[in-house]
């Protein structure tokens, strides 16, 4: 019976990882197909990534997006940073409930409302200011913070609610102005959530669609739209090529970082265990050993 | 000391001047006032404009002539959005696709988070990724993939024209079936992923407690787990039902062009048809709609900051 429903229970989990996975597998394999009807496969080649190579409206997109995830990732540190900062240290404070349901709706906010939205405000203030001209670049950016910086707030508030608050007391205490305190003892310590927060948005900036729909001019074209107006006509088998790529730098990326948080994991239970061991040993407090 | 030495007037702006904390504040206050809450605004400005065939395609509200302001409200947009079918339609259709959409992912994405979280630790971490690594890979990629499997000359079809379960292709894509395999796949991770963080840190003694005085595993899970799950529960389906009822490109790319979803009628009133007016009331009654589950979301995600 127990073994039953353990084979039941890892069935069920190999169901969806082959739901998860299917798909993706698909994509790499059809990006070495030959056949130009996309789901007949007749030999491997590399002729949809030679195309790519030379098709100049993709790798243009490529550029753009990915100066504008660039650009939105330090944006979004440095803003959902400071917003993190505020959501740990103030509890409450004159509109602290509005400052918190502003936070956390971007969250959740269907994309349609706020690319809707932005794209209205600037085009009052275009007409009262003069200011953004058209769109491009510019909106796309203030757009895509703002759909990263809830993400990147709630990591470092998260980070900071989980910090030794007597650490930044003690430098206080000993008369370290605020702002030393920030760049020699907060920032240290909370550098990386801030890394992690700069690679998710640096991803949702990539992978966004609605807001560059939006907020996009007719001179600027990030890789989503190029791809989706690709996908509207049809199957093409360049998009297979791209999305191997894309699936290949993110896999990289994945693993990489699982692989340092495991070895991290590995190294802090061994400390422990030492730790542990010299204080049965010698009968005291034992000093965690050098890295 | 130095304070006496300054003339009136600076001790006054420093008065008024906010202090460290003030500005620590104020200013992504400000910010997101800006660009958050502002936009709403406008929105809500525009969809009481009349649509025109201008730069930009709407009246002003306030207009200032002859010695008199005029306020012109235009209600004209939201009676076509109360007497038009078709945004009655979409309302109900984004509504029913984004409730089912989080019954399914419920449906599938609480075993899978129960099963990662009672895994061994080495497994579970490799499980996890495996969750989290399609979550990073872009989105519309994964969408796009799923027209390979389902169309009628794709995997899924010559599959089963192979097995022999079929002797005609069936129609997998734009129809209800594909929109629903786009949707529960990609939101699903957004159901995992806070209901597995939910799951590992609750306390493992309860359940064993449980078991050793004699309760049926089936027993254990409806006294026990499932009712300390809720909020686990509660804030995985907001974070899918929200979003997927304003969702665009899936409908657009697997679903069928007769059922619109409210995302993609305000996508056409806007771009095709450029009905700012109109989009914008179809927006602001979609944000009416979507308050009361984004306050129930705020609750959660108050009670619980690390549940995402």
């Amino acid at each position: 019976m127990k073994h039953l429903r353990r084979h039941l229970g890892s069935g069920f989990l190999a169901l969806v990882f082959l739901f998860f996975y299917l798909p993706i597998l698909s994509v790499v394999v059809y990006s070495f197909n030959e056949s130009v009807i996309a789901s007949q496969w007749t030999h491997f080649s590399l002729k949809w990534y030679a195309k790519l190579l030379g098709d100049s409206e993709i790798l243009d997109a490529c550029r753009t997006s990915l100066e504008l995830a660039l650009a939105t990732a330090c944006s979004s540190v440095v803003i959902g940073a400071w917003i993190g900062y505020v959501l740990a240290n103030y509890r409450r404070f004159w509109g602290s409930t509005l400052f918190v349901a502003m936070v956390n709706a971007p969250l959740v906010l269907p994309e349609v409302i706020s690319g809707i939205s932005l794209l209205l405000l600037f085009v009052s203030l275009e007409q009262t200011l003069g200011w953004p001209q058209g769109r491009g670049m510019a909106t796309m950016w203030i757009g895509h913070t703002m759909l990263c910086v809830s993400y990147v707030a709630i990591t470092v508030q998260a980070r900071l609610s989980a910090m030794d608050k007597s650490l930044t007391e003690a430098a206080r205490d000993l008369g370290a102005p605020p702002l030393r305190v920030f760049f020699d003892i907060t920032l240290p310590l909370i550098a990386p959530s801030l890394l992690a927060g700069w690679v998710l948005s640096l991803t949702i900036s990539l992978d966004d669609v609605i807001m560059s729909a939006f907020l996009s001019g007719p001179e600027t074209t990030t890789l989503p739209l190029a791809l989706l107006s690709r996908m509207r006509l049809g199957l093409n088998p360049e998009i297979n090529a791209i999305g191997t790529l894309i699936i290949a730098v993110v896999t990289l990326g994945v693993v990489a970082n699982s692989y340092y948080l495991m070895k991290r994991e590995q190294r802090q239970a061994r400390h422990l265990r030492m730790a542990v061991l010299n204080t049965s040993s010698e009968g005291r407090v034992a000093q965690s050993p050098p890295t | 000391m130095a304070r006496t030495t300054q003339p009136f007037y600076q001790r006054a702006l420093l008065r008024w001047m906010p202090g460290a904390k003030g500005w620590a504040i104020g200013l992504p206050f400000a910010f997101l006032l800006v660009f958050f809450m502002l936009p709403f605004l406008m929105v809500l400005k525009i969809s009481f404009a009349e649509s025109t065939m201008d730069v930009p395609p709407f009246t002003h509200l306030l207009v200032l002539g002859q010695d008199k302001l005029t306020v012109l409200l235009n209600f004209e947009s939201y009676l076509t959005i109360v007497q038009d079918d078709i945004y009655f339609a979409a309302y109900a259709s984004s509504l029913t696709v984004a409730f089912f959409t989080t019954f399914f992912c419920l449906l599938v994405g609480y075993p899978t988070a129960l099963l990662i979280a009672n895994a061994r630790p080495a497994l579970r971490n490799l499980l996890l990724m495996g969750i989290i690594l399609p979550f990073w890979t872009s989105y519309l990629v994964r969408v796009y993939a799923w027209i390979g499997i389902l169309k009628d000359q794709g995997l899924a079809n010559r599959l089963l024209m192979h097995l022999g379960l079929s002797d005609t292709p069936l129609a997998l894509m734009h129809n209800t079936f594909g929109l629903y395999v786009g949707m529960v796949y990609s939101y699903l991770p957004y159901m995992v992923l806070p209901m597995y963080a939910f799951l590992v840190k609750m306390d493992a003694s309860l359940p064993e407690a449980a078991r050793d005085l004699g309760a049926k595993p089936w027993e254990v899970f409806f006294t026990i787990t499932l009712p300390l799950s809720l909020p686990g529960m509660s804030a995985g389906c907001l974070l899918v039902f929200i979003p997927s009822v304003g969702e665009y490109v899936i409908p657009e790319l697997l679903g069928s062009s007769q059922d619109l979803m409210i995302g993609r009628v305000m996508w056409s009133d806007f771009f095709n048809s450029i009905a700012w007016p109109l989009a914008s009331a179809a927006t602001c009654v979609m944000v009416a709609l979507l308050l009361l589950p984004m306050a129930w979301f705020q609750r959660v995600q108050n009670r619980e900051p690390q549940a995402l």
